[in-house]
């Protein structure tokens, strides 16, 4: 049977195997990759740069949700479709200011839950100040498409735009627990739902939301000593990571024992024989921070809210070895954390 | 304090007591060169999959001092499931009779097509019929409801013989349901790998065994008495966390800079010297103990558990006259340019082999040590072991001290 030729789950996880299909199959054939001045397909990043001509650039940012269940705990796919967008928006710098929305719905969906999560969608949209301006809504015959999938695109203006290139000596940093929305989703899909008794309980849940609060004085006080910014959603913390080595020829040596990862998170990814590390997280981002100034952001990221902010490793400058991250383990060994690759979780976002 | 986290803090995340540890073993290491008069060079075998898994896992082998090797043995069963029964068990899925697999051995790849089939995987995709299960107990439920003819294929070393048996013994299998034994028992392959590497002289020598936790608690330590015994060195059962890996390589340091070649036990949580006497009585019960092929390596004298006749009712190979393959049938069984069997044997690192992470990847395994988590290809591609962890962690002078 010969299955390369057809696409896989595994070409749509956020892996190695999508970023070689997406490099061959578009960006390498697209011929205009960019405004002028600005950041395009070609760059690894959460969304695209356009100049305005007054110092300031148009961030724009779009995604297709289409997670299963669109409902879990903490959350549904209306929530993620809003939540997602602004966060690319934020994590290039940028003021989310609105939003164009497309959904797709299958025949025979309760109008009801398409009621909620367009509900969901709104409110995330107007507690953020988010405009929606636009948008598209059709219906699939039964079958053609699994229940709902919606896609937003979120636009923002950026003073300090971040371009991801973390620089040798950087402090990397994390907003908190990473995981948590991807190991729920897991949890779902394996069929376990109810018989986990910290969803239950809401002890374990989606973080999926957006990430306004942070971001935005966070860039306004210390944009010029961000040098990257990611929330790591498919691929998790080790594909940004794995992306931010690669991209700078840097190696990123990263502690395991001082990354936020909830006890929950932990448990049931080991029983799944899962690494939390690679789990996606919805409400979280990464950062690559002037080491001069990282004390200082992680500080100021607590004092705003968030209190499991740390530092948990570096970017570091190697002659031979470029594109990798290390991990230190829990008794101090070192590994090479892998880019991501297969088809962990299908459906995560 | 929950005792689950108090085993993770004592075995798992304990830095301090790793670090003293690394350098404990550092010393024995230096103290055996002045013993033997050179810099000493050594291997120390980890024969369990799930052992290499720490190991690489927790990147146990940049804290080893230099001289110090941790090489994996044969410890993977769904590694060493010979093509041949796995081929045989397709057939059974084209014939409308079910067949329950565990997960990994769904995928593991044969080396002849059986209805242009390479895997069950692939012989489901084609109409066979194939079921994955978890356990012996989920096929039995599932066989119960559905009562048409099924086979449960029983892969796996001591850890799984007593459910298999306690399956038979109770009475448990329904009509419907016959078991295909490939169990293989452990003893039989370290004694193997050991002789094999003996003969490898230019390397440096295998002088300690690490020897499988989960094994040993049926078995129980004295399994290991003869491979002490016969190849002279320590043999220490350990644990699966990182600290008890390390623990036991410090012992056998300490055995051979005593001069004693004796199995201790490390896992003391779990393991006794003389094991599950229960389990083994249940073993012996339902089944012989047979010569059997290993994948890729041949036949290893009574290395196999057969079912014994009197429950030949439930033995998928009597109920469907299965042959069993003769010691001059057998040929190499790994596919074309695959290592697996010299990496199963410890005689190679997967780094060696032209396919690992070339054609050979997790997502697409080619070989099988690429298909279980415990097969020590699987592990190194999932942990990055590329060869150039302790190369790295040293140029960047992460280790320093």
């Amino acid at each position: 049977m010969d299955r390369d030729k057809f696409v896989k789950l595994a070409h749509g996880s956020g892996g190695v195997e999508m970023h070689k299909l997406i490099e061959s199959l578009i960006i390498s054939r697209v011929e205009k990759k960019k405004v002028e001045g600005g950041l395009g397909i070609d760059y690894p990043d959460d969304g695209a740069l356009i100049p305005m001509g007054n110092g300031e650039f148009l961030v724009i940012s779009t995604d297709t949700y289409t997670v299963s269940p669109p409902f879990f705990p903490g959350g549904n796919i209306g929530t993620l479709a809003a939540a997602g967008s602004i966060n690319d928006v934020l994590m290039m710098g940028g003021v989310p200011l609105a939003a164009l929305d497309a959904i797709v719905v299958e025949e025979g969906f309760p109008i009801e839950d398409l009621s909620r999560i367009v509900d969901s969608m709104l409110f995330v949209f107007r507690e953020e100040g988010v405009a929606v301006i636009g948008g598209d809504f059709k219906v699939m015959p039964k079958g053609s498409v699994d229940k709902v999938i919606i896609n937003t695109t979120v636009l923002g203006i950026a003073r300090k735009p971040i371009v991801d290139v973390p620089r040798e000596g950087d402090k990397v940093i994390v907003s908190g627990h990473v995981g948590d929305h991807g190991a729920v989703i897991l949890l779902l899909q394996m069929g376990v739902g109810e018989r986990v008794e910290e969803l239950e309980k809401g002890l374990l849940k989606s973080d999926a939301r957006p990430l306004t609060r942070l971001m935005v004085p966070l860039v306004e006080k210390y944009g010029d000593h961000i040098r990257a910014a990611r929330d790591p959603t498919r691929g998790g913390l080790a594909g940004v990571l794995n992306e931010w080595a690669k991209a700078a020829g840097k190696v990123i040596v990263v502690d395991e024992g001082k990354i936020p990862i909830r006890r929950p998170v932990k448990d049931y990814a080991e029983m799944l024989g899962v690494d939390p590390l690679y789990l996606a997280s919805e409400g979280a981002a990464v950062l690559s921070v002037d080491a001069a100034a990282a004390e200082e952001v992680v500080e100021y990221m607590r004092g705003l809210g968030f209190e499991d902010a740390r530092i948990i490793g570096e970017v570091r400058g190697s002659e031979r070895y470029k594109g990798y991250v290390l991990l230190r383990s829990t008794v101090g060994g070192y590994r090479v954390l892998e880019p991501p690759t297969g088809d962990l979780v299908p459906r995560i976002c | 304090m929950d005792p689950r986290l108090l085993v993770e803090a004592v075995f798992r995340e304990n830095p301090q007591l790793a670090l003293q540890l690394r350098s404990y073993i550092a010393k024995l290491l230096e103290k055996l060169g002045e013993k033997w008069g050179s810099r000493a060079r050594l291997k120390i075998m980890d024969f369990c999959g799930t052992h290499e898994w720490t190991i690489t896992h927790y990147g146990l082998r940049t804290l080893m001092p230099k001289g110090l090797e941790l090489v994996a043995g044969p410890g993977c069963p769904v590694c060493v499931t010979p093509s041949w029964e796995l081929e045989e068990a397709m057939k059974l899925s084209f014939k409308g009779v079910t067949v329950y697999t565990y997960g990994d051995s769904y995928r593991l790849r044969t080396v002849s097509p059986v209805n242009g089939a390479y895997s069950l995987a692939e012989a489901r995709a084609l109409g066979g019929s194939v079921k994955v299960v978890t356990s012996i107990y989920d096929a039995i439920a599932d066989a119960r409801k559905y009562g048409k003819e099924a086979v449960f294929l029983g892969i796996g070393f001591e850890t799984v013989a007593p459910g298999y048996a306690h399956a038979l013994l109770a009475g448990l299998m329904p009509e419907n349901l016959s078991l295909m034994s490939l169990v293989r028992l452990t003893p039989p392959a370290m004694f193997y790998s050991l002789s094999i590497l003996r003969e490898k002289p230019p390397e440096p020598p295998v002088m300690g065994v690490i020897a499988p936790g989960h094994v040993s608690t049926i078995t129980g330590a004295k399994a290991w008495v003869p491979v002490a015994e016969a190849f002279e060195i320590p043999v220490v059962v350990a644990g699966f966390e990182p600290i008890d890996v390390m623990m036991a390589v410090a012992l056998i340091l300490r055995q051979l800079l005593q001069g004693r070649a004796e199995v201790e036990i490390e896992y003391k949580r779990a393991v006794s010297f003389d094991g599950d006497l229960r389990a083994q009585a249940a073993i012996h019960k339902a089944f012989e103990v047979s010569d059997a092929a290993w994948r890729g390596i041949g036949f290893l004298p009574r290395s196999g558990l057969r079912v014994r006749e009197k429950y030949s009712e439930h033995d998928a190979r009597t109920r469907y006259g299965i042959r069993e393959m003769r010691v001059e049938e057998w040929k190499k069984d790994t596919p074309p340019g695959c290592k697996c069997a010299e990496v199963v044997l410890g005689k190679a690192k997967p780094t060696d082999c032209p396919l690992f992470l070339r054609k050979c990847t997790p997502s697409t395994p080619y070989g099988p040590c690429m298909v279980s988590m415990e097969g020590t290809c699987a592990i190194w591609a999932r942990f990055g072991e590329g060869g150039v962890t302790e190369d790295m962690v040293r140029e960047l002078g992460l280790l320093e001290g």
